[in-house]
């Protein structure tokens, strides 16, 4: 359900302390988001390529992973050229396309673009127990880690169940139509998850607690100090200080 | 006689709305013991378990263990350490993402550093025979691989007994006699609930039954085997 391909690689940007990089990719994220100033996205766009370069993450993945968004960002390019104010770029028989509305289609799509694979250089090259770890050395609360540790564990198991409940649901020859039949077994189905859920939950809690679980993960994974570190702190720094002022003189 | 470890005087326990599923139940287990217990769906041997490790807190009834009386949450801390609890569904007890992380969870909280709780974890999965596995992620793991992995995490924490739900369920006949082979391999106590008279009478010294909330020592099933003879007796076949 949830495949990690670049998690597993063992580049230069993979042995950074996972703390760094989440820092780095949150900071990062502000600041394009922020910013308006083409010269900025451009440069923070080809900032995050070379980290994509830089981590060796495969092209066709990372391509593959862009799909869903450049969608979205499709259906933004349909709508908003003609229904944003302001002075006409150009006409297309009875629709005006307007410079504002192109010019801010821009803009998203290069802040998209460059947060998405800025946050697989970063972040995905990390496994989502990692991640939940350097959040928690991040002081984040353990509830919240929790809950991203535990969904992870059990998304598969919970879509194991949905998948046997669907089975039973077959094998008893249901086919959804648009009836009140149909929606009232669709509700038994997500609530029947639900139930089931909530069980597992509790067992899974009674087997914590008999392992002697007292509220706090504990990491077996290190990230020993090492002059990579302080490299991308500097890198990070430095980059984010320019970026910061460009968008300012410009 | 060996000393007393667990002592169960008059436990009642039911679910809310429910009959009462445990009822004035009595249970003692020495050290050395290993019992087996059998008995139909639903007559409170999980129930029973789930009572001794204090995850449900009897109606009414004594828990003592390891000599002393255990009422409270923080009673049943040294309870947990001291004895394992192997659940039925091992995805209920594999919570990590990898077999090492969570071999390594029992140890770690039990304050042990990360060198010791790795070196325990690394001894246990050898002495079960999965060498390697430290890295695989746990919800890949085959239903045989899982149980083993989730003994693993049981055993690292070096209990003095084990308390196995329904252990040989779903396992196939090689993965049983690995089972059966570890159990007789450990000096440990344990009490042990199957359907499976083959399995129970390879690994447990007496079995019991389960009847009417309550455990019924007057009625030992003995493992026997007898000669008899009777036509067609050289074909293999089976008595019903």
């Amino acid at each position: 359900m949830i495949n990690a391909p670049f998690a597993d690689g063992h580049s230069w940007m993979h042995g950074i302390d996972p703390r760094l990089r989440v820092i780095g990719a949150v900071v990062f994220a502000v600041v394009v988001a922020v910013s308006y100033e083409f010269a900025v996205l451009f440069a923070a766009l080809i900032l995050s390529l070379s980290m994509a370069l830089s981590a060796r993450l495969a092209f066709r993945d990372v391509v593959h992973r862009l799909l869903t968004p450049l969608i979205f960002l499709l259906l933004l390019w349909a709508v908003l050229p003609w229904s944003y104010e302001g002075d006409a770029l150009t006409t297309l028989g009875p629709v005006v396309i307007t410079r504002p509305g192109v010019i801010l289609c821009a803009q998203i799509s290069v802040k998209t673009v460059s947060l998405m694979v800025a946050f697989m250089a970063l972040l995905a090259t990390m496994t989502v127990d990692t991640l939940g770890h350097a959040l928690n050395r991040l002081r984040l609360p353990d509830k919240m880690v929790h809950m991203l540790l535990i969904t992870y564990r059990y998304l598969f198991v919970i879509e194991q169940e949905y998948q046997r409940l669907v089975r039973a649901m077959k094998i008893r020859n249901f086919h959804p139509k648009t009836n009140l039949h149909s929606y009232r077994t669709y509700a038994y189905l997500v609530g029947m998850l639900f139930v089931r859920a909530s069980e597992r939950a509790r067992r899974v809690h009674g087997a914590m607690i008999c392992r002697g679980f007292n509220g706090r993960f504990v990491s077996l994974r290190e990230y020993p100090p090492r002059i990579r570190n302080p490299v991308f702190c500097l890198f990070a720094v430095l980059s984010l200080v320019m970026l910061v002022a460009l968008e300012w003189l410009t | 006689m060996s000393p007393v470890i667990l002592n169960l005087t008059k436990i009642c326990y039911g679910y809310p709305g429910g009959p009462l599923v445990l009822d004035d139940l009595d249970f003692h287990l020495h050290a050395g013991d290993r019992i087996g217990l059998v008995a139909p769906n639903g007559s409170g041997k999980t129930t029973l378990f789930h009572i001794v490790m204090g995850l449900l807190k009897p109606l009414s009834g004594t828990v003592e263990a390891f000599g002393e009386a255990r009422k409270v949450e923080t009673d049943f801390v040294e309870v947990r350490r001291r004895m394992g609890l192997l659940f039925q569904d091992a995805d209920d007890q594999l919570f990590s993402p990898t077999v090492l992380e969570d071999v390594a969870f029992g140890p770690l909280n039990l304050g042990k550093s990360r060198e010791q709780a790795v070196a325990v974890a690394v001894k246990t999965l050898d002495f079960l025979g999965l060498n390697g596995f430290e890295d695989r992620v746990t919800y890949k793991l085959s239903g045989g691989e899982k149980r083993l992995v989730s003994l693993a995490t049981i055993l690292a924490m070096e209990p003095e007994v084990l308390l196995l739900d329904e252990p040989s369920t779903g396992l196939d006949s090689s993965t049983k006699e690995k089972l059966i082979d570890i159990l007789n391999t450990l000096d440990l106590s344990f009490v042990l609930i199957s359907h499976e008279f083959d399995f129970l009478s390879q690994t447990a010294r007496h079995i019991y039954t389960m009847e009417g909330g309550r455990i019924r020592f007057d009625r030992e099933l003995n493992i026997h085997t007898h000669r008899h003879a009777h036509l067609m007796g050289n074909q293999p076949h089976r008595h019903v």
